[in-house]
């Protein structure tokens, strides 16, 4: 019960905050040079290469994941800017007091900002993912294989920097933590790469040490692995064959990723509940 | 049955808000029933000590406030109130020793069901409106609805802040956040109401009104546990005072016996023998020769004669005998010394 009157407040202390207007005007700055862009290529393309249906789909494709890829990016973002400051605003500040001395336990306030922020995330996510592949559809009719899989496991990867973020502000200032959250996220971005690389190099030591550096990298923050999955869901055969895009990669995580990456995210919320329960306030 | 209990709790409280519907009284009577059942204490500590590293906070507070006193924690800065008062709400967990509001441990979060807490260094969500703050800590106190909904524009009445009702926490000025900041503590009607430093942000009218709060919570019979840097206030406010020095509780007492009892008494006099001044502990403290004028403190006023006739007899001559009665203040640094502080 007091865990969903947290969550009610942190909805609305997010939604009331400038910065989630921000990510919002920005999302639907992106959703309409996205749309534009996509049909003045359709439009283009089905003039001069004419009915193709498969060159065509190609590059619907291509662009659905490129559109994708800013999606993950922008949900990403969003989700650490509002909620890295939550805990450690609330902690330096002192409001906390007032709601620690009421009759709530502390993993109900770590549960109910982090429902509250899921929320928030998921919303975003329907819109912008909703955004891309809606308006896809409506102007050509494509739709990728597996959007829906696709979309949870964005979803996911919110979810697990949301969970840093808040395990993070049990113990850290505000700004620490975003060092701490985006740091990890370039970690494992620069890890992916490494991984993608390697996998293209003639069997060597070197080819597998970047394999291996990339693994690694992934089990310290698995959302670059996720983000290879849903791309890897989302591409066409004719993208698969080809091998190397900006937007998707051959080397690609299994279901134990996905497995891993959700029991990392409770692993991460029962920390950061412990570590809140513990605190010196 | 319900009505008899009622009638119980309207006997006992005559101020309290009548319950007009059957859930409102079902909710009160659960919650009262639970207190009436045992006779603990308010608050009761056992050498409770709280440690940072090497610092020592809090070395041992031991006290019991009963309930339906007003209780002055008094001390200097860094003597540990504010770590105390943390370790009670369990905003901060005891290193060692235990503490128990009404009987529960401090850590069990249900008993801060009755419990108000006005912090001192109070900072609310200053995106939330005045009506809305009030709703969010009845919502975390778990009040029915519509019982909120008549309590908080009682309360917003009750600090003088109704026409700010729909204004933002960030237009408000120290001065009414600490007001807003009460009001939210009183909201579930506790039976322990916890305030650090209340009155530092108000002015005189501010002050009065606090003050004038917290006589009627004692009509009530709700405790206080004030935590005062001004003395004045808690002379007119407090039943009982503890003096804390080093996170030490050096010295409870009445207030009442504090001030009327104890004097100070300065004799000027001649040719008294230095032996004899141990003999005048037994009357005094702080006994003190400085040439011709002796000071102690006396217990009360009742031991004069015999310390005038003690004198007499070890032949001192007396030339002049002035009590006078010692103010809080100076009773505060009589026993807290002016080392105390950081």
């Amino acid at each position: 019960m007091s865990t969903f009157v947290i969550a009610r407040l942190t909805f609305q202390e997010a939604a009331r905050r400038r910065i989630l207007l921000a990510a919002l005007l920005l999302g639907i700055l992106f959703l309409v040079v996205f749309g534009l862009g996509f049909h003045y290529i359709m439009q283009d393309l089905e003039k001069n290469i004419g009915p193709s249906r498969l060159m065509l789909n190609e590059v619907r494709n291509f662009l659905l994941m490129a559109g994708l890829y800013v999606v993950n990016f922008l949900t990403a973002m969003m989700t650490v800017l509002t909620s890295v400051d939550t805990l450690s605003g609330e902690i330096s500040s002192g409001t906390v007091h007032t709601l620690v001395s009421k009759p709530i336990q502390r993993w109900e306030i770590v549960m109910g900002k982090w429902l509250g922020f899921a929320g928030m995330i998921t919303l975003y996510l329907l819109m912008m993912g909703g955004g891309v592949m809606g308006f896809i559809y409506l102007r050509s009719g494509y739709v990728a294989p597996n959007p829906v899989s696709a979309l949870a496991l964005i979803w996911l990867n919110g979810l697990i920097l949301l969970s840093i973020s808040l395990l993070g502000g049990t113990s850290l200032s505000t700004l620490a933590n975003g060092v701490l959250v985006f740091g990890l996220w370039g970690v494992a971005f620069i890890g992916g790469w490494v991984e993608q690389i390697g996998a293209y190099l003639p069997n060597s030591s070197a080819s597998q040490t970047s394999i291996n550096i990339g693994v690694i990298t992934s089990l310290i923050m698995p959302t670059e692995a996720i983000w290879k999955l849903a791309a890897h869901n989302l591409q066409s055969p004719l993208v698969a064959a080809l091998g190397f895009s900006p937007f998707s990669s051959t080397t690609y995580p299994s279901l134990i990723m996905v497995i891993y990456a959700v029991l990392y995210l409770i692993v991460a919320v029962a920390l950061a509940m412990r570590l809140f329960s513990r605190r010196d306030l | 049955m319900e009505g008899c209990l009622a009638a119980q709790i309207a006997a006992r409280h005559p101020s309290k808000i009548v319950p007009s519907q059957p859930g409102d009284l079902i909710y009160l009577l659960s919650v009262r029933i639970s207190n009436m059942s045992t006779s603990s204490p308010a608050i009761e500590t056992r050498h409770l000590r709280k440690t940072f590293g090497d610092k020592v906070a809090v070395k041992d507070l031991t006290l019991t406030v009963e309930r339906g006193e007003v209780f002055g924690f008094l001390g200097p800065n860094g003597a540990g109130k504010t770590t105390s008062v943390k370790m009670l709400l369990h905003l901060t967990a005891p290193s060692e020793g235990e503490g128990y509001l009404f009987g529960a441990p401090l850590r069990d979060p249900k008993v801060r069901q009755k419990i108000g807490f006005l912090p001192e260094h109070f900072r609310f969500h200053d995106w939330l409106r005045a009506d809305e703050f009030m709703a969010l800590h009845a919502d975390l106190y778990h009040m029915p609805r519509d019982l909120a909904h008549r309590r908080i524009p009682e309360l917003l009445d009750l600090v003088s802040l109704t026409p700010h009702a729909q204004k933002k926490l960030r237009e408000f000025s120290k001065g009414m956040l600490q007001r807003i900041g009460l009001a939210q503590a009183l909201l579930n009607e506790p039976e322990l109401v916890i305030l650090d430093e209340p009155t530092s942000g108000l002015d005189p009218v501010g002050r009065r009104l606090v003050r004038d709060i917290i006589r009627d919570l004692r009509q009530r019979g709700t405790t206080v546990f004030l935590n005062s840097h001004l003395l004045s206030e808690v002379e007119i406010t407090c039943d009982r005072v503890a003096f804390i020095k080093h996170g030490e509780v050096i010295r409870t007492s009445r207030l009442q016996d504090l001030v009327e009892g104890e004097l100070s008494v300065e004799v000027r006099l001649r040719n008294l023998r230095p032996e004899a001044i141990e003999g005048l502990s037994r009357w005094g403290r702080q006994v003190r020769l400085d040439g011709e004028h002796l000071t102690l403190t006396l217990g009360s006023e009742a031991d004069l004669p015999s310390i005038n006739r003690y004198l007499v007899e070890q032949g001192a001559d007396v030339f002049a005998l002035r009590p006078q009665h010692i103010s809080l203040e100076d009773l505060f640094i009589e026993i807290v010394g002016t080392d105390g502080g950081l």
